[in-house]
């Protein structure tokens, strides 16, 4: 049995857990912040930080507490290294250095991306070769692993995230913060209308996504209706943004899925709660039966941090280690062979 | 030269502009990308990356304030969109140095890391796909820039 004792302050939660075997949670505490940030339209990475100090020796505390065990039972602690807020990244990093240091324990930095695929290893068992679809307010991209530790980017956004298109879009049509939920829940109401046909994204690299130009012209589009006189329908704006940006993507995860032919394939990060990806992604994923589709529940799809414990366990077993002159790193990149 | 306007016509010619801007750029410098949200400061930026001779993908900013890339000088990619009304110094000058090239979205929101000096970028969308880009040079060094661009 293998121990780890994850903790994860990337963004805007302050998490710890304890996950047995890389895929039993033992104990999972998240503080989230979002109400905080609700206020300022987005997260503050000042005020993260801030926050992250005063929560994280509670939020571990609380994660041993829970899991009923000791700092003796516990094999390694991991921590994610980045990518993320900088002075939000430095408080679990100090706090896993401090607690490994303290408990002579080894140390697993961990890449914040590779955690929410491996969040998919509490639904069912993750099979190799797999294709994982991250979506999140900073990521879009498509990985590839031959095998449990080799994460290889073959696609990413070249501009904008989407979870960060649907925030600047929530923010014009005055939907708040964060944006995907609201224009999730908007567009359900909304209609296919000709008069806001958005242009689909295109990308030199057909595995690219790109969604600053959908993100411009539905700006646009907004301020030459309001200038006509014509009455815009959110809704129905919502819609057409949502259908156009989620459509180009899922058309592209299916052209890897095809080209590759994984053995699984899995959807992770903050955005893969989208109803409306979902269900594109399951519908369309009926052409291709030889590939498993694993879809987090939505409670695996927001940063915790059992995920990092998860794929804690995973560099565990490749002897990933890392040494205490490692510091966070806003712009790490995944462990790859290549 | 203080003042110098241009008028691109597509995503291409911004980048080419972009790309003139990099190649010039010395160690140091500061500039500032103002604009609205879809103006093009980001696509400007790519443009400047590549003339900085940048491998990485450039992508937007936002979500982590700041990315760093190296190239013939390290591009420090800076965008203060969300830090719209808080009125705190986050300590970002700290990964700043003194030799690499840094581009500041939105800086308005970041006043304490807008130097005495610096070229400074208004990004207007005129329509579909125009783009005027007015520069504005503070400092010797920043005029010289804009002449080697004419």
């Amino acid at each position: 049995m293998t121990l780890i004792l994850a903790i994860e302050s990337s963004c805007d939660e302050t998490a710890c857990s304890i996950v047995k075997d890389g895929n039993e949670i033992l104990s999972s505490i998240v503080s989230s912040q979002i109400n905080v940030h609700t206020m300022f339209g987005g997260v503050v990475p000042e005020v993260a930080s801030r926050i992250h100090v005063e929560n994280i020796s509670a939020v571990i505390c609380e994660a041993v507490a829970q899991a009923g065990v000791t700092m003796d039972d516990i094999d390694a602690v991991a921590y994610t290294q980045g990518p993320g807020l900088i002075g939000s990244l430095h408080v679990g990093v100090q706090a896993a250095k401090t607690l490994a240091w303290q408990f002579h324990k080894p140390l697993i930095p961990v890449h914040h991306i590779t955690g929410h695929i491996y969040a998919n290893a509490f639904v069912e068992k993750l099979e190799f070769p797999l294709m994982a679809l991250v979506v999140s307010g900073g990521h879009t991209e498509l990985v590839w692993m031959k095998n449990d530790y080799d994460f290889q980017v073959i696609g990413t956004t070249v501009d904008d995230a989407i979870g960060e298109a649907y925030d600047k879009v929530a923010r014009v049509l005055d939907l708040g913060y964060p944006g995907g939920p609201a224009i999730d829940r908007l567009a359900k109401q909304g209609k296919a209308d000709e008069r806001y046909r958005l242009p689909v994204p295109k990308t030199a690299d057909p595995m690219n996504f790109s969604f600053s130009g959908l993100k411009t012209a539905v700006l646009q589009l907004d301020a030459r209706l309001k200038k006509q006189g014509v009455d815009v329908v959110p809704a129905d704006l919502a819609y057409a943004f949502q259908e156009t940006a989620l459509n180009s993507m899922v058309r592209k995860t299916m052209t890897a899925v095809e080209q590759y032919q994984p053995a699984m394939l899995v959807l992770a990060g903050g955005v893969a709660a989208n109803s409306r990806l979902r269900q594109l992604v399951s519908e369309q994923m009926e052409s291709y039966p030889q590939t498993k589709l694993v879809i987090p529940p939505l409670k695996y799809c927001t940063d915790n941090a059992a995920m990092i414990g998860a794929v804690g366990y995973a560099a565990w077993k490749h002897h990933a280690f890392g040494d205490f002159d490692a510091s966070a790193d806003p712009g790490l990149e995944m462990p790859c062979e290549l | 030269m203080k003042e110098y306007s241009i008028v691109t016509k597509s995503r291409d010619e911004t980048h080419e502009l972009g790309e003139k801007l990099g190649r010039s750029a010395q160690p140091g410098m500061v500039f500032l990308m103002n604009g609205d949200l879809g103006a093009g400061k980001t696509t400007l930026t790519q443009g400047i990356g590549r003339g900085l001779g940048v491998k990485k993908q450039i992508t937007s900013p936002t979500f982590t304030i700041m990315k760093i890339y190296h190239g013939r000088l390290t591009l420090y990619h800076i965008d203060a969109y969300r830090m719209e009304g808080i009125d705190q110094d986050l300590g970002f000058d700290e990964y700043l140095n003194d030799d690499g090239l840094t581009v500041i979205e939105w800086s308005q929101f970041m006043p304490a890391l807008i130097p005495d000096e610096y070229l400074s970028v208004t990004i207007t969308l005129l329509d579909e796909d125009q783009r005027q880009f007015d520069m504005n040079a503070a400092g010797e060094r920043y005029e010289r820039l804009l002449e080697e661009l004419k």
